[in-house]
């Protein structure tokens, strides 16, 4: 569904992203994980068209998607839950929705209806429809911004870093909420520091290191794989003079 | 006859490119990273992996690992993780001065036993079946390779290890061996010692013979089937690379499917290095993609074989290579074509049923090279008639053409008179240099 072919992107004069290739097949959940600064969110950004690839290609559903607008990009199917989950806080729940649901703004009907299962889905959205989404506890924002997402009726659901800042229950919530969103059929790109909670649900994983994929496999193998186990898992061998 | 792994053996090309777009990358950047000596080749030639690797064609750049690089990294140097994380330890056969040492973790066993068995099944191989390794259980990869992976399939495994000929006749009998895997040359022993023992491999349970470890031909198979009244496949391995595994043949009995998402092949012309197109006869170069323990970059393999890209009836889409046809360091260069002395033998044997003794001489007259076939007359190959002497000649002359494309002389020499080496015949003489000067 969605395949990077070797790209290369630039913050200014860094390199962030060094030649990384990875696919997401349909109905699939992709996790990419890697320490701060390794790459993800510039990954991410560069998948939903903020920034610009300098070299490589991206397809998704074989249609090219490099130098595409944001908002082309979302038509064509792409919705991202952004890291810090980023819900307009001076508008109510609803009005997040109705964003969300921008690209199908001349259908009311079909916004109407989608509202009602998101409500349905997430009741306590429900509950706080008319409030305004920067009075909502962390892990609601965090539900809010992918309803908001979901508004869009993508055919992949890019989530950059779902559980940051979040406490360890909430996490826990918002990682159910995210297996069951697969459980149901939504394809997912799911980038994480949280390297266990992703491995634990992805079916298969990336691991990028410096703007560099290192290590790729299903998520189980990389749960796993020593080098992860000890880089993002804080497990692993002591050294020596740790013994 | 099911499909070990169908999601990854009959993966369409495209997604099986991107998978190897990515493996490779991961790959590369692990082995810069992690290995000095590939580190150090790569920054001769300025590539970093990041920069200048951006499509499988770009590999090309790269400069191929031969078996004197691993000779020469004994035992641990070309490891790409530390030791604490290598759990199986192999070393190759062959007789370089250092034995080349390989290491696995426990996912590249984990990755290498399913190979096997994906090899294994497309053999014929099933869970109710008992499988005779005669593959020798040590430091040579053959004997574990095959038996991870059976055990993998869930077969019960008889790991009877090599020889003791006799004990595997009985064992065959009364453990009811289905399958046996084995060299074909020594499936051929086993059948000859049961001819003796006057067994009759008809009362025997025995379905599927496993041949790998040599170069061997059609006839040996058609031999091994005859006389054992089994089906019998053909595989391939590389100690260096991963052991058997690499590539196996399906029960269409025409080419060995290469395990395309673990491997990146290429095809070489063995003198120049060039990579050729697919079909073309060369060396093997194999690419490693998953293997984390000791991944392997262009390995120069030494053995000839070419790649068939047609589809195969079984469903695999895997590309497959023809059996091994030869060593390229038996290969000659006349007039720019690469010769397998070996093969104008099998060649000079259809003609009369029998394998003549030959020698393949090069001269060089005008600065032009000449192929001659110096045939050693036998009652064979001899007659009182002038004229029918002749015909033979003219019709090994044009057989051999028909084959390698040049037109040879060949010369009847006297019994005996060919030069030999320790009472074998050399098959081929240079005198280029000689003739020249």
């Amino acid at each position: 569904m969605l395949t990077l072919k070797s790209v290369h992107t630039y913050y200014g004069s860094i390199h962030a992203l060094k030649g990384v290739s990875l696919h997401v097949r349909a109905g699939e959940m992709v996790t990419l994980i890697g320490a701060n600064g390794a790459g993800k969110s510039t990954l991410v950004n560069t998948i939903c068209g903020l920034i610009k690839p300098r070299k490589g290609k991206i397809e998704f559903q074989s249609k090219a998607v490099e130098g595409l607008s944001p908002e082309a990009i979302v038509r064509m199917g792409i919705a991202l839950v952004p890291e810090g989950r980023q819900v307009f806080s001076t508008l109510t729940v609803e009005a997040n929705l109705e964003m969300g649901a921008f690209i199908h703004r001349h259908n009311g009907q079909q916004v109407r209806e989608d509202m009602v299962r998101m409500f349905d889905r997430f009741p306590i959205l429900k509950e706080r429809r008319q409030q305004l989404a920067g009075t909502l506890s962390g892990g609601e924002q965090q539900m809010l911004a992918i309803s908001r997402a979901l508004m869009a009726r993508p055919q992949l659901l890019v989530l950059d870093e779902p559980s940051m800042g979040l406490a360890p229950l909430v996490v826990k919530e918002i990682f159910k909420i995210i297996q069951e969103l697969k459980q149901g059929g939504k394809t997912i790109l799911l980038i994480e520091q949280n390297a266990r909670a992703a491995l634990q649900i992805a079916d298969r994983g990336y691991v990028l290191e410096t703007g560099k994929v290192v290590l790729q496999g299903e998520g189980a193998m990389l749960l796993e794989h020593r080098e992860v186990q000890r880089a993002y898992l804080g497990k692993g061998a002591k050294q020596i003079w740790e013994a | 006859m099911p499909i070990w792994e169908p999601e990854a053996e009959c993966i369409s090309r495209d997604e099986l490119e991107q998978l190897q777009l990515e493996r490779l990358q991961a790959t590369l950047n692990r082995v810069y990273r992690n290995v000095s000596f590939f580190r150090r080749r790569f920054k001769e030639l300025n590539f970093r992996p990041e920069d200048d690797f951006t499509e499988l064609k770009d590999l090309e750049r790269l400069p191929f690992t031969t078996s004197l690089d691993i000779s020469n990294s004994y035992p641990y140097e070309m490891f790409a993780v530390p030791l604490r994380e290598v759990v199986r330890v192999h070393t190759s056969s062959g007789t370089s001065t250092n034995p080349r040492v390989v290491g696995y973790t426990r996912q590249d066993l984990r990755i290498w036993s399913n190979l096997v068995a994906r090899i294994l099944s497309a053999g014929g191989v099933t869970q109710d079946d008992v499988i005779q390794v005669t593959f020798g259980y040590g430091l040579m990869t053959g004997g574990l390779g095959i038996h991870y992976g059976a055990e993998r399939i869930g077969a019960s495994v008889l790991p009877t290890s090599v020889g003791r000929t006799e004990r595997q006749i009985k064992i065959m009998q009364d453990f009811r061996t289905t399958v046996l895997v084995s060299t074909p040359s020594y499936t051929l022993v086993i059948a000859e010692r049961m001819e003796r023992m006057k067994v009759d491999p008809r009362r025997l349970s025995l379905k599927y013979s496993i041949c790998a470890g040599e170069p061997w031909t059609e006839a040996m198979r058609r031999e091994i089937e005859e006389r054992l009244y089994v089906k019998a496949t053909d595989n391939y391995g590389v100690s260096e690379v991963i052991g058997p595994g690499v590539a196996g043949e399906c029960l269409e009995q025409n080419g060995m499917h290469l395990q395309e998402d673990h491997f990146y092949a290429e095809v070489i012309d063995p003198i120049s290095g060039k990579v050729l197109e697919p079909g073309a006869e060369g060396e093997v170069v194999i690419t490693t993609l998953k293997k984390e323990a000791f991944p392997m970059i262009r390995y120069r393999t030494g053995d000839l074989s070419r790649i068939m890209t047609e589809r195969c009836p079984c469903g695999r889409t895997f590309r497959r290579m023809s059996r091994i046809r030869g060593r390229c360091d038996e290969v000659v260069v006349i007039k720019g074509i690469n010769i397998i002395p070996e093969r104008i033998g099998d060649i000079l044997e259809q003609i009369k049923g029998e394998r003549p003794i030959y020698q393949l001489v090069a001269t060089r007259q005008h600065h032009q090279d000449q192929l001659e076939i110096w045939v050693e007359v036998t009652e064979q190959f001899f007659f009182d008639k002038m004229r029918e002497q002749r015909a033979l000649v003219d019709l090994m002359q044009q057989k051999v053409t028909n084959f390698i494309g040049i037109t040879p002389r060949i010369k009847l020499v006297e019994k005996g008179s060919l030069e030999r080496d320790g009472g074998v015949v050399k098959l081929f003489a240079d005198r280029r240099e000689v003739s020249h000067a």
